[in-house]
């Protein structure tokens, strides 16, 4: 039928970036500064293998991990096309910015799949 | 009607000037327009670092705390922290510019700009004090 | 206070050059003139070649917008006062063609606001003896806003996607369609939802915002169109997921 998926593209970027503005920054505070320079105490290895055996969790990691990056995939395509002024090559930058979204999330679903 | 118009727009004599690639220099505005819409590489960035995170706690005690290791060196110290600026700056945009696209109407009337974005800054602050809860417990 | 302020005003002759130039008048300074007034006074008693357009001089008509110290601005409306020390720079409407000095070509605006057909459109028109169409305050007050629009296109001047992408209907376009679309006597929004999802459409907007800051009129496109896309998004998915739904 040819129905452009743009909507859905930017329902995707919409959702990933509210995900990444609510939530990264508190993980990326904890896990990048304060839990390796010590401020605050790290969570064990024990506990953390705890945690990501619930299915919830896994479900919270995955959609962490992926939307964000469908997020980065279209804002970053349309950088590329008013920034560096690339329009012209426009597949080959949509297939490498979906794509990389896309086989990370495949990569993120099969490694929660498999923590036991 | 449109056959007569559209010969017009090929007018030779009229100057159309060629925007650089650089248009982006040229006001502050647009500066920080690109710098927002550059947020989305450390958004990917932090994304790629969980991803390689949860493959270390999946692989092992040791294989963790050699990822543990990576990111006391400076090196991910400083793209971390860089990130994290680029993730605030993020975030603060996301959430004062929420209020435009969201244009929620109760009984007719809009609901204010400030009380959507206050309901977002809430909102990360909750979450940010649950996910520190659920973390420090271990 | 000065008694003179110099401009610097952008001149192309095609007959003459081939890209435009410089020229520096000065003229008297008053504090309560305009870029409008300085502009007529070079035309009435420097250099009377000079081309530009005004009509109303009091910011209704849209007719005088033009790029002042490389910001668009309505001249009618810019006072010389707050672009002292000068020289100050007036320059053409960005991301339009030059025909001559100040003066710009505007077919493409009038082209893509016919487009998106920003005219009452009624499946059934009623009959006269039925008597006027009602609308609460509050219906009114949902587009109100983006009927404040004067077509002076400094919201184009202000969009680095209109100066980069030739086919994008452009910040007032969109925010005039959503004003017909959000109109309670509206019936047309599926037609207009064709040409505005469509290349050139609102997908091409990111959300630079600078069309808002530029609106003297406080339309705030920028506003619309991510309002819109919403909208659109939700069809989108309504049509996915419920093919058999209304059209």
């Amino acid at each position: 039928m040819g129905r452009p998926i743009t909507p859905l593209l930017w329902a995707l970027f919409s959702v990933g970036g509210t995900i990444a503005a609510l939530l990264f920054p508190v993980h990326l505070l904890l896990t990048g500064l304060a839990f390796p320079m010590g401020w605050l105490n790290a969570p064990s290895y024990g506990y953390l293998r705890g945690l990501v055996a619930f299915p919830l969790v896994k479900l919270y990691l995955f959609f962490f991990i992926s939307l964000p990056l469908f997020h980065w995939a279209h804002r970053f395509r349309y950088t590329l096309y008013d920034g560096l002024k690339l329009k012209h090559l426009t597949t080959l930058i949509a297939v490498l910015c979906y794509g990389t979204a896309l086989t990370t999330s495949i990569a993120a679903a099969y490694t929660l799949w498999t923590i036991p | 009607m449109s056959g007569k118009v559209q010969y017009t727009l090929y007018h030779p004599k009229w100057y159309r000037r060629h925007v650089s690639v650089w248009w982006w220099l040229e006001n502050r505005s647009y500066t920080t327009f690109i710098l927002r819409e550059l947020t989305s590489v450390s958004v990917a960035f932090f994304a790629f670092l969980s991803l390689w995170y949860l493959r270390a706690l999946a692989q092992g005690s040791e294989s963790y705390a050699r990822f543990l290791q990576w990111l006391r060196t400076p090196l991910f110290l400083t793209l971390d922290s860089v990130a994290f600026l680029f993730i605030l700056l993020h975030a603060v945009t996301w959430f004062n510019l929420a209020p435009k696209a969201v244009a929620l109407r109760l009984q007719g009337k809009r609901v204010p700009d400030g009380i959507i974005a206050g309901l977002n800054y809430l909102a990360w602050l909750m979450l940010s004090v649950g996910v520190t809860w659920i973390l420090l417990r271990g | 206070m000065p008694a003179t302020v110099a401009l610097a005003v952008a001149r192309y002759r095609p007959e003459v050059e081939s890209e435009p130039i410089s020229q520096m008048y000065e003229v008297p300074f008053r504090k309560d003139w305009v870029v409008l007034d300085a502009l007529n006074y070079i035309k009435d008693r420097l250099d009377g070649s000079l081309s530009f357009r005004w009509s109303c001089r009091m910011g209704v008509c849209g007719s005088c917008g033009m790029m002042v110290d490389g910001f668009p601005k309505l001249t009618c409306s810019t006072f010389l006062s707050d672009h002292l020390p000068g020289p100050i720079r007036v320059e053409p409407l960005r991301y339009f063609p030059v025909v001559r000095d100040l003066v710009v070509d505007i077919t493409d605006f009038m082209q893509k606001l016919k487009q998106v057909h920003p005219w009452i459109t009624r499946k059934e028109e009623k009959p006269i003896a039925a008597g006027e169409y009602l609308q609460t305050p509050d219906q009114l007050d949902r587009y109100k806003p983006l009927s404040m629009c004067i077509n002076c296109m400094l919201c184009y001047a202000a969009c680095p996607i209109y100066g980069l992408e030739s086919s994008f209907v452009g910040p007032a376009a969109i925010a005039l369609a959503q004003r017909y679309n959000l109109d309670s006597r509206d019936e047309a929004a599926e037609q207009r939802h064709e040409i505005l999802s469509a290349r050139g459409g609102i997908w091409e907007c990111t959300f630079v915002g600078e069309c808002s800051k530029v609106c003297p009129k406080n339309v705030d496109p920028a506003g619309a169109i991510q309002q819109y896309k919403l909208t659109a998004t939700a069809h989108w998915f309504k049509s996915v997921l419920v093919p058999w739904g209304s059209r």
